[in-house]
């Protein structure tokens, strides 16, 4: 059957016998209004869930009677018995409905408009005791308003009233508990109001029939309600721990049995060891669900949602039988829908807006749950327009959340994460769907309640992500045993990628680079640990085993390798946190028992890859989150790291690289005074990084090629290490040519070397002057490049350089007019914008002001590219604004100003 | 026992405390009784790397995970095989601890009255874990008091 439907099933037939419960009081205490609320609110949930399932003959019953619970609720109308009696009635049609849902699945025909005319008769105050004589006619009734004959697998109402006629009269000696009130209410609700006497018989049926329908509740009869049960959290955690004694019994057990060759034990043992097994798994699957279960009701919540805000939605789901413990499952559903519901409402845009936008239009909402490292990662991606990071620093200031000066020091991401403060709601109105301000917060507090975090990146036009880490601590996970230094420990086997085994005879072996070990392994190089070093098991001086495995282990996008003497074998083991005491020890997630009865250490691959690599995976767990979202926020860029020319390692945007080779040496040749090589029919000249490096004399050599348009370029290299995916920030800018910078790359300085400066030297002489430019007309242009930022300056003065300009370069504004005062010339102007001391937008007012370079075309280089400044930059004489980081466009826009300026001359 | 005073402290039926005694590096120490999960034989521990020195390992107590405290490293007394140890189980804070001893002596119950302060000349580090001494026949027992030798927050275990 459904889930959805079972789950209704369920709750429905629980609040249906706490009704009937909670009306028999209100017939006894008609004023309480804490009664009736109660009341209220359950039918009112049941004609919700009923409009929601799409039944309709039972949300119009529920609705009714919710119409007359409404009247008494406002004091419109009391609590007689007549009404009690009435609504008693409907409930059991409800209940009717519902026995016979739960057979066919759906709902049987027929109508129910006489009890509802009956009912909304007494809502409008029209009944006052009539209805009573006409309820007990319901099940005759029946026939009559059916009308025709059942179609097959349909079941007649009456014939269910039959039934439960029969299994009520099977044992009538011991009513069930629920409808024992009512049965001991009922009599001495009737002969009050003093009704005519032909009445009081009337309530006799109508009273057994809440008895009867109860009585599938508390009876044997196949149900739905049955099939469930609520048990405590607490109560399945004792099972399990007495589980787990059981299962060390037996392996001790085990182990006697095992020293003796025939033992009478042995088979009864080995049973006992089966049921024990199947007894472990099956308790520890009471706990654990699949995430889908959270999710099943979001396909129907997104259907609606973009039937009702006209937009175009495509929801999907990935990783759904991610399982999770039930209790940390059932705390984040609500948050889930939540944000699922938001992304929907806010973050998506209206088709046409999309359209506008240049996106398909149907947006989309996808939800990932995989585990990662111990913990469960659940995303929430949609490709919608992203948080506005004005609208919300509005919103804070409106709200008083922060004072403009602290918005002023705050980065974007920061700023995003306001919309987690309470009481925020970014919806600039608030809508039917969300948006009511408890939002967020909630949703942040829900999961941080659980010991788990939510971060957030979005990018303005393409979507935001919410990515929720929740511990693992109380679900099982597969784990590798390993055994270092005489200790064994368990590495989630969710990290670890392969096994290898090296020796220092084997073809795998450990080798080491300016004394750090990395493992060679299918043309990529592995940094390794070594735990035993990492966890300080060993004296320094002891001799290392021969033979060792290395567990190859990813985090997140890192793979390095862990350096182990022995492994065994993998082990279903249950997360248990680790004392207060050891809390700070970052290389453990938690401890474990074995099946064996011993502890061992589970290792946190996280903690490893940070303490060790300095690559700093993923921040302390403690770590404030808008730090984590500042340091998520950057892009991070994969750099090509390798040694080559002494010193410090190199490194390289990997997307500058177009193919790694390993040449043989004999390959390499010397030709018109340099080497070169012949690569894919053509001739590739090779450079080093400084003349002193030698190429290799025998065997192969390392070359980085690049590629520009169709010529390539090889840069020698001694040794290519790593591919290291992290931000780029260059701290240190280079005096020498040739470098961008020096970097924190993998935890040490590196040198950013660049490929401009390289492409530039050979391409602009070696291949003659004009070949290289992108037009021929530029080779004499003159260029004047103003910028602060000796990053830029490095990364576009060989860019020109190769295109054909001829560039000069000044660090500042002022500088630049110094050259104009000392009467240099030039075809057109470059300038960045944001510039210590004078800006590019008052450096463009001063050049156009007076002097020599008053028509010189400006073009403007900036970070903002928005048509505000784009207007302001054309109104301080700017003739052209191209982004700082566009290559192509300031080449396009460099053409273009000057053959325009060809064109006026 | 009568609950009403068990209520309040460690007393026993002749109003006084009771001690379980044990035996570190030959001195005669005290644990409150209330305060004893079990008492367990030589245990086999689990290294626990890059913990602080006073941290022994941790066992397996049927199915939890107790970490076992080296009170000779605590009372910085000299080294004994830790395996070999008999352990007295203790819980503070929801967490059980196994206090590693030499040996486990007796229940004693003994008026509070009698409980005498410290001699300020004893070791700093005794001091801070120990409330009191007793005299007894022959020789002393040192009370000590588990919230403070387990008090981590103090950063003790570290030094």
């Amino acid at each position: 059957m459904d889930e959805l439907l079972t789950e209704f099933l369920t709750e429905t037939a629980e609040s249906l016998s706490t009704l009937d419960v909670e009306l028999v009081r209100l017939e006894q205490n008609p004023d309480d209004p804490k009664l009736i609320d109660n009341i209220f609110r359950l039918v009112h949930t049941i004609k919700g869930t009923c409009g929601f399932l799409g039944l309709p003959r039972l949300a119009a019953v529920a609705h009714s009677s919710e119409n007359v619970l409404g009247k008494i609720r406002d004091g419109a109308m009391t609590a007689t018995p007549v009404a009690v009696t009435l609504i008693l009635a409907s409930l059991d049609r409800i209940k009717d409905l519902l026995a016979a849902l739960e057979q066919t699945e759906a709902e049987p025909a027929g109508d129910d408009n006489e009890l509802i005319d009956k009912l909304d008769a007494m809502a409008a105050g029209e009944l006052v005791e009539a209805p009573v004589a006409a309820v007990p006619d319901e099940p005759e009734d029946f026939d009559a308003t059916l009308g025709r004959s059942l179609k097959p697998g349909e079941v007649s109402l009456e014939e269910l009233e039959r039934v439960f006629q029969e299994t009520s009269a099977g044992d009538d000696e011991e009513p069930a508990a629920t409808p024992a009130p009512v049965a001991a209410a009922e009599p001495e609700a009737t002969p009050e109001p003093a009704k005519p006497v032909a009445a009081a018989p009337a309530p006799k049926p109508a009273e057994v029939k809440p008895a009867t329908a109860a009585k599938p509740e508390g009876g044997g009869e196949s149900s739905v309600a049955n099939q469930s049960i609520r048990v405590s959290v607490e109560q399945l955690e004792n099972l399990m721990t007495m589980v787990s004694e059981l299962v060390l019994t037996r392996n001790q057990l085990m182990q006697m049995v095992r020293g003796r060759a025939d033992s009478e034990f042995k088979v009864p043992l080995q049973r006992l060891s089966h049921v024990t097994t199947e007894l472990q798994e099956g308790v520890m699957k009471t706990r654990m669900q699949p995430i889908g279960n959270a999710w099943a009701k979001l396909p129907r919540i997104i259907r609606d949602l973009s039937h009702d805000l006209s937009k175009k939605i495509e929801l999907q789901m990935l990783g759904a039988d991610t399982e999770l413990d039930r209790q940390v499952l059932e705390l984040i559903k609500d948050p889930l829908t939540h944000m699922v519901r938001n992304s929907a409402d806010h973050g998506l845009e209206t088709p046409a807006e999309r359209t506008e936008a240049g996106k398909a239009e149907t947006g989309k909402v996808v939800l990932n749950a995989y585990h990662e490292g111990g913990h469960i990662i659940i995303e929430i991606k949609d490709d919608g327009r992203g948080l506005d990071v004005d609208r919300i620093r509005a919103k804070v200031l409106e709200k008083g959340l922060a004072s403009e000066a602290d918005l002023q020091s705050m980065s974007d991401q920061k700023i995003q994460q306001f919309i987690f403060a309470p009481g925020f709601s970014t919806a600039a109105e608030v809508t039917a769907v969300s948006g009511r301000g408890v939002g967020m917060d909630v949703v942040r507090t829900n999961i941080e309640k659980i010991g788990g975090t939510v971060e957030l990146k979005s990018v303005v036009g393409r979507g935001s992500t919410f990515t929720i880490k929740i511990p693992l601590t109380l679900a099982i996970v597969s784990a590798l045993v390993v055994e270092c230094a005489g200790e064994r420990f368990a590495i989630p086997q969710i990290s670890v990628i392969e096994l290898v085994r090296a020796a220092s005879g084997s073809e795998q072996k450990i080798e080491t680079i300016n004394g750090t070990p990395v493992l060679r392994l299918r043309n990529r190089l592995l940094p390794l640990v070594y735990l035993d070093q990492s966890l300080q098991l060993r004296e320094a001086d002891t001799e290392p085993p021969a033979e060792v495995y290395v567990v190859v282990t990813q985090v997140g996008a890192y793979t390095f390798g862990i350096v182990v003497d022995k492994v065994f074998d993998t082990e279903e083991i249950v997360v248990k946190p680790v004392a207060p005491l050891l809390r700070d020890i970052a290389m453990f997630s938690g401890n474990t028992i074995l099946g064996d009865g011993s502890v061992i250490m589970i290792l946190d691959p996280n903690g490893i890859a940070a303490s060790t690599s300095g690559a700093t995976m993923h921040e302390d767990e403690g770590a404030e989150l808008a730090r984590q979202g500042e340091s998520r926020g950057e892009e991070s860029v994969a750099m090509l790291l390798f040694r080559a020319g002494g010193g410090e390692p190199k490194a390289v945007p990997l997307s500058l690289v177009a193919r790694l080779e390993d040449i043989p040496v004999e390959a390499v040749e010397f030709a018109n005074e340099r080497y070169v090589t012949q690569y894919r029919g053509k001739l590739m000249p090779l450079v080093s990084m400084d003349h002193g490096m030698q190429i290799r004399e025998e065997g192969r050599q390392p070359v980085l090629v690049f590629a520009d348009g169709e010529h390539t370029l090889g840069l020698l290299v001694e040794e290519i290490v790593d591919i290291v995916d992290q931000p780029l920030n260059v701290e240190l800018a280079a005096e020498r040519p040739g470098f961008i910078g020096s970097a924190v790359i993998a935890g040490k300085a590196t040198d950013v070397i660049d490929v401009g400066h390289y492409v530039a030297q050979n391409f602009d002489t070696w291949f003659g002057e004009g070949k290289g430019s992108a037009d021929g007309d530029s080779a004499s242009k003159r260029v004047l490049l103003v910028d602060d930022s000796p990053f830029f300056r490095n990364m576009l003065t060989p860019l020109l350089r190769v295109a054909g300009y001829d560039v000069t370069v000044a660090e500042a504004p002022d500088e630049a007019l110094r050259l104009r005062e000392d009467g240099a010339d030039f075809d057109v102007i470059i300038s960045d914008i944001e510039m210590p001391g004078m800006s590019g937008f008052e450096f463009a007012t001063e050049v156009r002001r007076e002097g020599a370079w008053q028509d010189v075309p400006m073009v403007a280089l900036s970070s903002h590219t928005e048509t505000q400044d784009f207007a302001r930059g054309r109104e301080a004489g700017f003739t052209d604004y191209v982004g700082k980081m566009d290559r192509d466009a300031l080449l396009q826009a460099l053409s273009q100003t000057l053959s325009m300026m060809g064109d006026a001359a | 026992m009568n609950s009403q005073e068990t209520d309040t402290s460690a007393r026993g039926i002749y109003g006084g405390v009771e001690f379980i005694t044990a035996s570190v590096g030959g001195q005669m120490f005290g644990i409150r009784v209330l305060t004893v999960q079990d008492v367990l034989g030589p245990q086999k521990l689990a290294r626990v790397p890059l913990a602080p020195p006073a941290v022994a390992g941790a066992l397996n107590m049927r199915g939890r995970i107790v970490t076992a405290i080296d009170l000779r490293q605590r009372l910085g007394l000299p080294a004994a095989d830790r395996e070999a140890s008999m352990s007295i189980v203790v819980e503070f804070k929801g967490e059980l601890y196994s206090l590693l001893i030499d040996e486990v002596g007796e229940v004693l119950a003994i008026e509070a009255d009698r409980m005498e302060p410290n001699p300020p000349t004893l070791k700093p580090n005794w001091r801070e874990v120990s409330s009191g001494i007793y005299r007894l026949d022959g020789q002393l027992m040192v009370v000590l008091e588990v919230d403070r030798l387990l008090d981590f927050d103090r950063g003790v275990l570290a030094a």
